[in-house]
């Protein structure tokens, strides 16, 4: 199978080791992330097997996903989640891997941590056993999310089998109106193709408001790309990527740096690239994003009304909006502004970094946190952490009634530690709004930083232009 | 790995869209199952599969999920709607469901990284257009023709009435998961393909040469 000359066919190319009959590619690798959570029965398989880590030094871990994000203490850490750590390290020093632990002030969601250290090169392939490895492609990078018998067996051999995927570009045309952001953009995409409508496709962003985004942005809208089923988001790197990543720790220095720039330089898709599908959006006149159901394609402007089952024909969506608004405890024709929430969560390797709180902190400077409101930031790594507490966003946070956690995963999930309770309804800045995602019952919009920040001093879903 | 040839077995109907692998596989566990996900055995999943649609607030069985009724708790095969399996990477999706016995799922798409751990577990994931699922879901509905035969050799569904369902697979795919083939052991084998081509890579991508 031939490519178009497409960013994502000339990396992929790159990385072609052979191709098998019927199509499929033994693909080369070059970074893995590892995380504690799903990763126990990846390294005892490779124990039990007496396999090794082919390229160790290629390899960095970080725990997230179950690490407290409001107490760090040995009382809080004791029991199962030291256990996971105690394993992920041993793993690590077991099979030559660099762990970045609790205590490193560079801890954080691996795919935060990892751009941040300069891991994230454009022109390579990272693996991760995680869905939103995807965020990677911000950068010019296939980010292949993978289960961990994948996993397992690229640490062992280096190498990825996969098909090539067909390529689909969307173009984002015209300048996002004021306090929207990258956010609103991934979600119109995922309303506009569906949540399966990125599947067999790598898709890459691309247009003027894509373009005009920081590196934070480009993060959020890969992040999103698997929740419109693709395996792949990519964006072409150009001046902001190599701005954002120039002095990183793992980033080239001097003349290998601007060796790697001159072909990072010839990446993006040229003029003659020939993509399978095209689809163009208009984002002037785009409206703040927010979802009403219990998937990502769920989803619609903030001034605008829950949707009617009885108004569409297709069947099995029919009983699939049915089902959400039941779940949801929604009406068909509510305006989806002024729903109550009684909880906003702003973090998660979708919306985590220092750009997000500067957003969320710019609509939250001196307004308060509705009464029974419950609402909670946690910074992606603790540098982003650090660095908001410089800029003195922490202060805007914990003065307007947020509590001001830990880097981790948090409340994405409903992991351990935090979690919705049955019933609750929360303005969340993840990614993912399935039922009981969030915690059994749980009810989850999905929204960008500012709205999440809006929804929080309104004590209902909210528009932020009003906060502008 | 449990080799997939041929299989007759009794399927269930799952007729949701984008059903993710947190309605298959809870990462907010119920009390129940009593199990976090990153210790579970994966030969230990079988209360955790579907756990929320499986089980009411008390840990006992929803009678209105397919699963817990008659002939379907015995079910080797799931039909399914578009995206079965989205979301999570989380592999224990496919554990929990081959711990309560599942081998197969047809669906007219999946979720990408779902359908590619199914093959890594010996399971077989069948994609068909949207409108023969459709016949099949309501066929198996009916347990007098719940029964389906699914063959990897000649990749072919066949329905209590006869109906035949041809499917695509990938080649490869195919001959790991008819011969049951460790995956890694094979790609072991290819390692000098690998060394050949890092080699000329880290030449023409000289600052990648030094690990992360």
């Amino acid at each position: 199978m031939k490519g178009g000359g497409t960013l994502y066919d000339k990396v992929w190319d790159d990385h072609v080791i052979e191709e098998l009959d019927g199509g499929m590619v033994r693909l080369a690798i070059d970074r893995e992330l590892v995380y504690e959570a799903g990763s126990v029965q990846l390294f005892r398989n490779m124990r039990e097997a007496g396999r090794r880590a082919l390229r160790p030094e290629r390899v960095l871990a970080v725990p997230d996903h179950s690490v407290p994000t409001h107490d760090r203490s040995e009382a809080v850490l004791r029991g199962a989640t030291a256990d996971l750590l105690r394993q992920l390290d041993e793993n690590c020093r077991t099979f030559g891997i660099e762990l970045i632990d609790l205590h490193d002030e560079r801890q954080g969601i691996v795919h935060v941590t990892g751009p941040e250290q300069g891991l994230t090169l454009p022109g390579t392939t990272i693996v991760c056993h995680d869905s939103h490895t995807a965020t990677h492609g911000a950068f010019g990078v296939l980010a292949f999310g993978v289960g961990a018998s994948e996993f397992e067996h690229i640490l062992t051999t280096q190498m990825l089998l996969q098909r090539r995927s067909r390529t689909m570009r969307i173009t984002f045309r015209g300048a996002l109106p004021r306090g929207l952001g990258a956010k609103d953009l991934v979600l119109a995409a995922i309303g506009a193709i569906g949540a399966n409508g990125g599947a067999g496709y790598a898709v890459e962003f691309d247009g003027e408001a894509v373009a005009a985004l920081s590196m934070e942005g480009r993060m959020t809208m890969c992040n999103m790309a698997i929740e419109a089923g693709a395996r792949v988001g990519i964006i072409a790197p150009d001046e902001i990527t190599y701005q954002w990543l120039k002095g990183r720790p793992r980033a080239p220095q001097a003349e290998l740096w601007e060796q790697a720039v001159a072909y990072w330089r010839t990446l993006p898709s040229g003029a003659e690239a020939r993509f399978d599908r095209e689809v163009m959006l208009d984002v002037d006149n785009l409206a703040p994003q927010v979802t009403w159901g219990t998937s990502p394609e769920h989803v619609i402007g903030i001034d605008g009304h829950v949707p009617d089952p009885a108004q569409i024909a297709e069947g099995a969506q029919a009983e699939a909006w049915a089902r959400a608004l039941d779940y949801m405890d929604l009406r068909p024709g509510t305006p989806i502004a002024g729903v109550p929430i009684q909880r906003v969560f702003i973090g998660s390797c979708t919306n985590s970094r220092i750009e997000d709180l500067r957003s969320a902190a710019a609509v939250l400077d001196g307004r308060r946190v509705a009464d029974g409101v419950r609402a909670m930031v946690v910074p992606g790594s603790g540098l982003v952490r650090r660095q908001a507490e410089e800029e003195g966003l922490d202060r805007i946070f914990t003065d307007a009634g947020f509590e001001w956690r830990l880097p981790g995963c948090s409340m994405c999930f409903g992991g351990r530690f935090d979690s919705l309770a049955r019933g609750e309804r929360c303005a969340s800045t993840s990614n993912r709004n399935f039922e009981n995602r969030q915690g059994r019952g749980g009810r989850t919009h999905l929204v960008g930083p500012a709205m999440a920040a809006a929804a929080a001093v309104r004590g209902t879903l909210a528009d932020l232009r009003d906060f502008l | 790995m449990q080799a997939f040839t041929r299989l007759t077995g009794i399927a269930a109907p799952l007729p949701m869209a984008n059903l993710s692998t947190d309605d298959i596989f809870p990462g907010t566990q119920p009390e129940a199952a009593g199990k976090n996900m990153a210790y579970s055995d994966p030969s230990q999943m079988g209360a955790n599969a579907f756990a929320n649609l499986r089980w009411d607030e008390d840990g006992h069985p929803r009678a209105g999920f397919i699963l817990n009724q008659k002939p379907w708790t015995e079910a080797e095969i799931l039909v399914g709607r578009d995206n079965f399996a989205c979301g999570s990477s989380r592999e224990h999706a496919v554990w929990c469901l081959t711990a309560i016995g599942i081998r197969c799922i047809v669906a007219p798409s999946f979720g990408e990284i779902f359908h590619g751990n199914c093959f890594k577990n010996g399971v077989l994931p069948v994609i068909l257009d949207a409108s023969r699922v459709e016949r099949l879901l309501r066929l198996v509905a009916d347990p007098a023709s719940a029964v389906l035969t699914v063959d990897l050799m000649e990749q072919v569904v066949v329905d209590v009435e006869g109906a035949r369902y041809e499917f695509d697979v990938d080649t490869y795919l195919r001959h790991l998961l008819l011969e049951g083939l460790d995956e890694i052991t094979a790609s072991l084998n290819a390692l000098p393909a690998f060394e050949e081509h890092e080699r000329a890579y880290l030449e023409r991508r000289p600052w990648l040469r030094s690990g992360t």
